[in-house]
């Protein structure tokens, strides 16, 4: 199945499918290391429309609700 | 000759920094820009170079001003030092490859190098050393190992000739390097890691922010009064002999009205009696000074444990009801400390209306330490209401401004997207010298400007123009603020230190009522000039025409609401 990150709810692991932006938004995320094709685990997820926290490889990355739409995964 | 220390934020950078280095260590703006940058010497081939610590990126890509800084600086370096966090090899190999690509002489330390062992990450430096092509040296910057070895190993550096990339064949050749060199064991979750998920948990982060908060605070509130109570008011018992001397040596007249100031009740106060040598030193250094520092003692540890990010990310939705994001959290807590690193802090954030809005939040309603010390001094004695109704307007203040401003300012605030570092017990070295350098700033730009406003509002009194100011203002300060007219005198002050504003509210015995007025207008006013000036450098002139016009026009409302609805 996929789905938009911003869907996922904590805990939930999925593999990045897609990254749905512009070159702007592709060269912000890849600076952190968010490619295709990498392993993700939810962490949390604030209330209200606040940011998605996920863990990848060793790091943890906070991520706009606005932008976890545009980063679609497979579970 | 010029050595960069090139990395990816929150690696360890100025720990290996303060390893490379000694102690004089200078702090410089980079041309132009206000965003600093470490300079300092260090042994190399006989000689003494210079070692630069530049500012954290992650690619030679540019997102913001800090990172320009970090691309525009590569061009003046003769050797690189690339410093990897190992616990986060992929990530931070892809600036070590875009370094490789502009074929800089270059070395890799591969840092944190203890943690990637204990979280079970092992790396194959040998085989890494011969896929890169660079000498890859494993350090520990806490402990120091490597460091030697790195120091070697700058000796016998060789340009690369590497092909430039895609970001695309980029991420894929790590891709395969990674395959080959790093292998990691599954294990379970620390102390740290477990507390680090607690804190951006939405329903257990919130208790732990407030708690980190009201902990902080007592902290910093403990530790300045027993400064005060316990060493710089006896220092300053034993400097009164001393200054009454110098005072006996002039003889009545001006030049003892400057440095000594008016007496009261026959003996010199230290905090009403506006001499150069009497209040000059006494406010910034018995009042101010041990506020100060403590308040960087707990801020130092809270940035280098890491708590910061989480803070962001919790606050991150409230942010942007307030048209900024979970960073614009940073400028406002620097704030606390000096509105003059809050307003330099603005750098990070990349979208106009994002920096506008947070720099005049900043600056309209936090009271930097020096201020919030003189509050505490001022109002204190009447106990927490007077305390918290400062504080509780200046946040209402930074709250209803902000959410005008969002709704009034055109274009977008970006979304959140950063590292959330782990937690790591912070370097003791590193603190000790982030410290010393902060406490030195304050010292020598403090006291001058200390001495300074207190000259200059000394020759404006004996020559009259400040009761003709006084006289002219006397409408708004007495009948929309309720406070006398010699008010007017520390509102001229606090152009320059606001510290010193408040204490020369002291001599005026103002009503409780009064005293929380006078509070929160010095704060919503107008910065002070030394804020002001890196403001202007900021925002532009046009920009902080329009920020002072929104803080002198809060600040006429919320005076007069104040004077209007306060009953006690």
């Amino acid at each position: 199945m996929e789905i938009p990150l911003s869907k996922l709810k904590s805990g939930e692991i999925g593999i990045i499918k897609q990254l749905r932006g512009g070159l702007e938004f592709q060269r912000t995320v890849n600076s952190l290391g968010v490619i295709v094709g990498k392993r993700i685990k939810v962490i949390s997820v604030q209330p209200l429309m606040g940011p998605v926290v996920i863990s990848m490889d060793n790091m943890q990355i906070a991520i706009g609700r606005g932008m976890a739409t545009k980063i679609i995964i497979k579970q | 000759m010029k050595i960069l220390l090139i990395g990816n934020p929150n690696v360890g950078k100025s720990a290996i920094f303060s390893r490379l280095t000694g102690i004089d260590v200078k702090v410089s703006n980079y041309a132009g820009t206000t965003v600093e940058f470490k300079k300092g010497c260090m042994p190399y081939q006989g000689k003494t170079v210079e070692v630069i610590d530049v500012p954290g990126t992650y690619s030679l890509k540019p997102t913001n001003k800090a990172e320009k800084v970090a691309v525009e600086m590569l061009k003046e370096g003769d050797l690189v030092i690339n410093i990897v966090d190992a616990t986060n090899l992929e990530r931070n190999l892809s600036l070590s490859f875009e370094l490789m690509e502009k074929n800089v002489p270059m070395v890799i330390a591969l840092n944190i190098w203890d943690e990637a062992k204990h979280t079970g990450i092992n790396i194959d430096v040998k085989k890494l050393e011969g896929l890169l092509g660079v000498s890859v040296i494993p350090t520990i910057a806490l402990t120091g190992e490597g460091i030697k070895r790195l120091m070697k190993n700058l000796q016998k550096v060789k340009i690369l000739k590497t092909k430039k990339y895609s970001d695309k064949e980029r991420w894929s050749r790590i891709g395969r390097i990674i395959k080959q060199v790093q292998r990691i064991e599954p294990r379970c979750h620390t102390f740290l890691e477990r507390l680090s998920d607690a804190s951006i948990n939405p329903i257990a982060g919130i208790p732990i922010a407030i708690m980190i908060m009201l902990l902080s605070f007592t902290i910093i509130r403990f530790i300045g009064e027993n400064l005060i109570s316990y060493v710089f008011d006896p220092l300053f018992e034993l400097y009164r002999p001393l200054v009454i001397w110098v005072g006996g040596l002039f003889g009545q007249g001006f030049i003892n009205d400057i440095l000594i100031g008016n007496l009261i009740n026959g003996q010199i106060d230290f905090t009403q009696s506006m001499g150069l040598l009497t209040t000059g030193f006494y406010v910034p250094i018995a009042m101010v000074l041990p506020y100060v520092f403590s308040f960087y003692i707990i801020l130092g540890f809270l940035e280098d444990f890491g708590y910061l990010p989480r803070l962001a990310v919790l606050i991150d939705n409230v942010m942007h009801n307030l048209g900024m994001h979970g960073f614009s959290i940073i400028p406002m807590i620097l704030g606390l400390g000096c509105n003059v690193s809050g307003a330099l802090s603005t750098r990070i954030l990349c979208s106009k209306k994002e920096k506008f809005i947070s720099a005049t939040l900043m600056a309209i309603s936090v009271p930097c330490m020096a201020q919030t010390a003189m509050v505490i001094s001022l109002v204190g004695p009447y106990g927490i209401s007077g305390i918290g109704t400062v504080f509780l307007t200046l946040f209402s203040v930074w709250i209803i401004v902000g959410l005008i401003l969002n709704k009034t300012i055109g274009g977008k605030s970006p979304e959140l997207f950063m590292e959330i570092s782990p937690y790591r017990i912070p370097y003791f070295k590193a603190l000790l010298k982030k410290l010393w350098m902060r406490i030195r700033s304050f010292v020598t730009h403090a006291i001058p400007y200390m001495l300074f406003g207190v000259l200059i509002i000394n020759i404006l009194d004996t020559l009259g123009i400040i009761s003709f100011i006084g006289n002219i203002a006397a409408p708004v300060v007495v009948n929309i603020f309720g406070l006398p007219k010699e008010a007017i005198a520390a509102l001229i002050a606090g152009f320059l230190r606001k510290d010193v504003a408040i204490g020369m509210l002291l001599p005026l015995s103002l009503s409780f009522k009064q005293l929380i007025i006078a509070s929160v207008i010095l704060t919503m006013y107008f910065p002070c000039v030394a804020t002001f000036v890196i403001l202007v450098k900021e925002l532009g002139t046009r920009a902080m025409i329009r920020s002072a016009l929104i803080m002198v026009f809060a600040t006429l409302i919320v005076g007069g609401l104040l004077n209007l609805v306060i009953w006690f």
